[in-house]
């Protein structure tokens, strides 16, 4: 380490020497991704790395990020989180630049860790779990989105605003971290803010199951008046078809935190009025920044390219391609505008505000980022072949969440019934 | 547990149970006669399940019929079967049928690994979905609780075929009387002529368009994506080692087993759900190590 530093500033000076322009900039900025490219993940990995594609080529195309090009290596987290480790340690060495990592709230766990280990900057860039940054101080690990209590309460406060006399809930979660993790905070909280509402089945079939017959019975015959699912992928696909089949979905509401990115699949399917969402205010037709025409030059170059609309993952991807673009302008400015090195890129993290296609979003003391919650109801019109989203509500994050270096668990035990009046803007569809 | 709950759990377990049944047959159907476990079963059920989706979905975009999906179901399940089973098994089972059994249980494992990764080629990782068989036949009410007659009634009835099906086939047959005669003493059925070669192929091409029918008659309940053939092997396997391997009429019962036990564990405990499969199998081969229906051999010296 000392010996290629020693090498370099040696470099630098005969360059200087040589009388090359004063600047030692790296031929090319790595940046390693983790993402899912196998696996039932693969839903979300897939269409963010084909937007990494697009945005990595726009930035080249426009000089790079400070005249520096960016080059991409990816890692398929659907590998193990074992093979994942490797790669990343092989990267690191092989002088990647900055992470973006990972998908995956288990591999989440042990990047954060390993990141800090390796003094790397990496970007949590798409991983729910808001543990990392309650149970530890990062320097080098930053999440450039929000974190599971904001993308949990959002949804309760809004099926707490939309429907405020439901007396029964059911929940069906995948059984693994995401699904039991989110039930724990949506019941926590919801205990909290309306204290009369009975649970009536808590159910948590395994991850990637083909059948929810048997659940679907179940709930058909206990007829709650609410029914909660946080699944995603072919497991939420495959359970809303078959409770929309068996008429579970006339009698009962659903709330559905992440059926924004299954939509466009389960298309007719999906009837009016299911409480829908995507980890953030994440929408193609986002209503304050649809009609940018970045966003929109973006929308439909990604429909072009892959056949979809983009879902959450795929603006996850934006936030932390802007992140880094604005976070190496803003180090550099500081900077006397050199190009930084990765301390001083750590340093600008703190406080940095960044905008890709939706609200702006800003990094806390604590490294996590603050964005805001978009949900709203399922509603069919006749210009897409899948229902859009209607009666829209964009959250405050800021006020979704604990203070820094409060945990949410703490945090929530504090809620009162009070949060509900919370002020979220509203839009329809347009 | 009330009258209602009992009733509404055995529904689903039979439908459960009939899916499974049909995919643990194929292999309990090959292992009892070639003395081979085919860990690449849970491909071909996965590719049967992806080829009625392109079938489906090519009827639909052709403006046929709907009503011709049914018979695309069951020719996809005969094409994944002729084409995969006569491929695997003259190009890989006829050259390791001497070898030893790890060996044997190595190249249908990597069969299995080089499937998904085709599969995967062919058709990507977003899952797919075609609703319409199940749509078509509608709904049916009991108990005052809606059901698909897809499942409920159309699934069951399948599997009743098939069990009935097979026994006939088997003890009724030229055929079939050959198939039990080398599943018998291979030796003596080739010594009074027996071609057991042909055998072979054939029983493994029924084994595995049976995987195959299972995976098209489940691909209009589910959603079609990588890793669906993991899960359906390990289970099959587990029914198919409960019931004692090569007993097929032992699938059926055991699959139904399984079934029920896996539906009133939603009910009464759904933390176990996942489990019971396995808890079965493992209560079972504990009491009975050779599984529920098969007799203990006798050691050949």
């Amino acid at each position: 380490m000392i010996k290629t530093f020693a090498a370099g500033v040696a470099l630098g000076a005969l360059m200087f020497a040589a009388g090359a322009q004063a600047q030692d900039k790296p031929a090319e900025l790595r940046i390693g991704i983790s993402t899912f490219l196998s696996g039932s993940a693969s839903v979300f990995g897939e269409p963010a790395k084909q937007a990494a594609d697009m945005f990595v080529e726009e930035i080249n195309k426009s000089g790079g990020i400070l005249g520096v090009p960016v080059k991409v290596t990816y890692i398929d987290e659907g590998a193990g989180t074992e093979q994942l480790t490797t790669e990343y340690k092989r990267l690191a060495q092989d002088k990647t630049d900055v992470f973006f990592s990972a998908i995956s709230s288990g591999n989440c766990n042990k990047i954060a860790p390993l990141a800090e280990d390796l003094k790397v900057i990496n970007f949590m860039w798409d991983c729910g779990t808001q543990q990392i940054f309650e149970q530890g101080k990062y320097r080098y690990v930053f999440r450039t989105q929000a974190n599971a209590t904001p993308e949990v309460l959002a949804p309760l406060l809004y099926l707490l605003k939309a429907k405020p006399n439901f007396k029964t809930i059911a929940v069906v979660n995948q059984d693994y971290a995401w699904g039991r993790d989110s039930w724990a905070i949506f019941s926590a909280a919801l205990k909290k803010l309306k204290p009369d509402v009975q649970i009536v089945a808590e159910m948590f079939p395994k991850f990637g199951a083909p059948d929810y017959s048997t659940e679907v019975s179940r709930l058909l015959a206990l007829r709650p008046d609410v029914i909660l699912s946080t699944s995603w992928g072919g497991d939420l696909d495959t359970f809303v078809r078959q409770a929309s089949q068996r008429g579970l979905m006339r009698n009962s509401t659903f709330v559905l935190s992440l059926a924004e990115s299954s939509l466009q699949r389960i298309g007719k399917d999906l009837p009016d009025g299911v409480i829908v969402g995507g980890r953030g205010d994440h929408y193609f037709l986002h209503p304050e920044t649809r009609d940018d025409p970045k966003m929109k030059a973006f929308v439909e170059a990604f429909k072009t390219k892959t056949g979809a609309y983009p879902i959450y993952p795929v603006f996850h991807m934006a936030q932390a391609f802007s992140a880094l673009q604005a976070v190496y302008k803003k180090a550099s400015d500081a900077n006397g505008g050199k190009f930084p090195n990765k301390e001083q890129i750590a340093d600008a993290m703190k406080g940095l505000t960044f905008k890709a296609f939706g609200r702006p979003i800003t990094i806390r003391d604590d490294n996590q980022g603050v964005e805001d919650q978009l949900i709203g109801v399922t509603k069919k019109v006749a210009a897409y072949p899948f229902p859009v989203i209607d009666d829209m509500m964009i959250f405050p994050s800021a006020k979704m969440m604990p203070a820094v270096g409060q945990t949410s668990e703490a945090w929530i035990a504090t809620l009162t019934p009070d949060l509900v009046n919370i002020k979220a803007d509203s839009f329809k569809h347009r | 547990m009330s009258a209602q709950t009992l009733a509404l759990a055995f529904f689903d377990g039979v439908a459960y149970a009939a899916l499974v049944f049909l995919v643990a047959v194929g292999l309990t159907l090959i292992f009892g006669v070639m003395r081979i476990l085919n860990v690449a079963h849970g491909s071909l059920y996965a590719f049967g399940a992806y080829a009625s989706v392109s079938l489906v979905t090519g009827i639909g975009l052709m403006g046929w019929s709907p009503w011709l999906a049914y018979p695309a179901l069951a020719i996809a399940a005969a094409l994944v079967g002729i084409v995969l089973g006569t491929a695997i098994e003259t190009l890989l089972l006829q050259r390791i049928y001497a070898k030893e059994e790890a060996l044997q249980l190595l190249v249908t494992f990597a069969v299995f690994m080089v499937l998904e990764n085709v599969q995967r080629l062919i058709w990507g990782v977003q899952p797919y979905f075609i609703g319409e068989p199940v749509q078509l036949l509608g709904n049916i009410s009991l108990g005052g609780i809606e059901y698909t007659a897809y499942q409920t009634l159309l699934l069951p009835l399948i599997a009743i075929l098939v069990l009935f099906g097979l026994r006939l086939f088997l003890k009724g047959t030229l055929a079939g009387q050959i198939i039990l005669a080398v599943t018998e003493d291979r030796e003596a059925a080739t010594a009074i002529g027996i071609n057991a070669k042909k055998v072979f192929l054939i029983t493994f091409i029924i084994g595995a368009s049976l995987a195959a029918l299972g995976g098209a008659l489940a691909a209009p309940t589910t959603s079609i994506l990588p890793g669906m053939g993991t899960d359906m092997i390990v289970l099959s396997f587990a029914v198919a080692a409960t019931a004692g391997l090569g007993q097929i009429e032992g699938a059926a019962l055991t699959a139904l087993l399984i079934g029920l036990g896996r539906s009133f564990a939603v009910y009464l405990a759904p933390e176990f759900e996942v489990l019971t499969p396995y808890l079965i199998m493992v209560l079972v081969l504990l009491v009975r190590p050779q599984g529920l229906f098969a007799r203990p051999e006798a050691r050949r010296i």
